[in-house]
């Protein structure tokens, strides 16, 4: 059951960004970043379609990615607090990009460096997974950075609306690196990632993004957690109130 | 060459299918009618992306949701295109944006009518993207070379839409009764909006007569709108459901649909359509939300050219 668990969690991560994004599909500051932001969206929705399809074979009881996906309660998802917090301006957008795609990178890429050689079929499978995401996942990253950069040398206005959004999802990076028991028992199944290691990857990327931007991480920041282990922000409820609506309203049909 | 003889070179180019390019001498009018009609063409897609951007975050699948997302998203890239070919003809996607804000450009009426359930995402895919190919795959031989090209890949893309709104309606029409329903109901509610898409009658239609000698237009709307009923009759019959008002008449050899109400036509062209307000303000509140970041890439890409130009004086 663990790995069901761990693989959930990293869909559900994928998924709710994508929902975000997605969000701002038609809406978007201009054109070629519209598309850009849909592009990152459907790739990771894309993502969590493959993960909770692994997900359901582990688990073997039948389920489906939509059962998956949709018909779980709030307290079940446990994606951090970081990708579910709303879209705010194109900033605030960028700034929760950029760290999520900085954690994600090393993230994947340890994992997957840590399933090379392992028998399992299961794991087989999810190191293919990880194979194709670390590749949009740099292009993530160099999207957000390069936007980073830009906005945070912009304008006066851009520099202020970038080091407020930096001030306001800085305090749910905490959580990424704190690990519980689904972290634990993934590491002694002699697959799962040291997670002070990826801090120390994404400190450096942030650090050097951070400085290139004209911006400062803030200190002394009271983390905000609870995200995975489902205890989460107002913002989820809504989001899945949404999202779910369909499949709510109309149980047991295909779509 | 005085303009009589420019006119009538232009003419005979057209006469004999050579595309007209954007340094080719052209009169006025067939610039203007050009203009008009690709960027009305352009905020159609742009604008045609909201009613469908409506349903994303509720598609009933995450197989729906991609395809959905994917679909608009191809929508915003013809806008790109076709702006980029109004751009050939002199004019900035600054311009044309603004004059899309501010009302004078128009864009086609159907995105006023408003998405009410995952059903229509069917039916804009088959009825409203169906009419769409109709005028467009005309358009791919219009006489214009930039738009020409625009439209032959944009063709491509819509047939693909087509299908998938069809495959939509297809997998409702084998579901649930509830999931019947609501496709019946998508489906009579978009109709004739739809058969509306081809624009007034022939005998009302002010454009129609130049845009066929200059070939920007092939074919007559009343044509178009006939051969579109004709080809939807048949269609619906695979999803066991009906369109509203079609009768066969054996004297024409065509289907009828019944009568088509003009003045709610026009009256939606003027803004007075169910969603004219609600689509102009998210366009416009998309623009206005977005200064500041055109604004800063602007900023941001004058700096590094000045600190280049620097380097290199330097070096």
């Amino acid at each position: 059951m663990n790995l069901y668990h761990y693989i959930v969690r990293l869909a559900d991560n994928s998924h709710i960004l994508g929902h975000r994004l997605a969000e701002w599909c038609g809406h978007g500051p201009f054109l070629e970043q519209d598309m850009a932001m849909t592009n990152i969206a459907l790739d990771l929705i894309g993502q969590a379609r493959s993960l909770y399809n692994l997900a359901a074979e582990v688990q073997n009881e039948g389920k489906t990615e939509d059962d998956i996906a949709f018909l779980r309660y709030e307290y079940e998802y446990q994606n951090f607090l970081l990708v579910e917090q709303p879209n705010g301006d194109f900033a605030n957008t960028i700034v929760r990009q950029y760290f999520f795609s900085a954690y994600q990178l090393p993230y994947y890429k340890t994992l997957y460096e840590n399933l090379q050689n392992k028998n399992d079929h299961h794991l087989t499978e999810l190191r293919g997974i990880l194979e194709k995401a670390i590749k949009e996942i740099n292009y993530h990253l160099r999207w957000s950075g390069e936007w980073m950069i830009r906005l945070g040398n912009g304008t006066e206005e851009s520099h202020q609306r970038m080091v407020n959004a930096v001030q306001n999802l800085y305090k749910y990076t905490g959580e990424l690196f704190i690990a519980d028991e689904t972290d634990d028992t993934s590491l002694q199944s002699g697959f799962g990632v040291l997670l002070p290691e990826v801090k120390k990857d994404f400190d450096k990327s942030l650090f050097y993004i951070m400085e290139r931007s004209g911006l400062t991480i803030p200190e002394n920041e009271t983390m905000q957690t609870g995200g995975k282990q489902g205890v989460h922000s107002e913002y989820l409820g809504y989001i899945l109130a949404e999202m779910q609506y369909m499949q709510r309203a109309y149980p047991n049909s295909k779509w | 060459m005085d303009i009589m003889n420019l006119e009538k070179v232009f003419q005979s180019k057209i006469d004999d299918e050579i595309k007209i390019e954007p340094k080719d001498w052209m009169p006025d009018t067939y610039r203007k009618t050009l203009i008009r009609q690709i960027s009305q063409h352009a905020h159609s897609e742009i604008v045609g992306m909201l009613p469908e951007g409506n349903w994303i975050t509720r598609a009933p699948s995450l197989r729906r949701k991609v395809a959905l997302l994917a679909k608009i998203q191809d929508e915003a890239g013809h806008g790109l295109y076709l702006y980029s070919a109004a751009e050939t003809l002199g004019i900035s996607r600054e311009q044309l944006l603004e004059e899309l804000h501010t009302g004078k450009a128009k864009y086609s009426s159907i995105f006023n009518y408003p998405a009410l359930s995952w059903a229509d995402m069917g039916s804009v895919g088959w009825l409203v993207d169906g009419a769409a190919i109709m005028n467009q795959v005309m358009l791919c031989r219009t006489s214009y070379g930039p738009y020409s090209r625009a439209m032959v890949r944009i063709c491509k893309e819509e047939s693909f839409h087509h299908r998938q709104g069809f495959e939509i309606l297809l997998t409702l029409s084998q579901g649930t009764e509830a999931q019947k329903k609501m496709a019946q109901e998508s489906i009579n509610r978009w109709w004739k909006p739809a058969l509306m898409m081809f624009g007034p009658p022939d005998d009302q239609s002010s454009n129609t007569e130049m845009s066929m000698k200059w070939k920007i237009k092939r074919e007559t709307n009343d044509e178009l709108r006939q051969r579109f009923v004709d080809v939807a009759v048949e269609q619906v019959k695979f999803l066991n459901m009906t369109l509203p008002d079609i009768h066969w008449n054996e004297e024409r050899g065509h289907y009828d649909f019944g009568k088509l109400d003009w003045d709610h036509f026009w009256q939606v062209v003027k803004g007075n359509g169910p969603c004219n307000k609600q689509r102009l303000d998210a366009r416009k509140k998309a623009h206005e939300d977005g200064a500041w970041v055109r604004e800063a890439a602007m900023a941001y890409a004058e700096k590094e050219k000045l600190s280049l130009e620097n380097q290199s004086k330097s070096a």
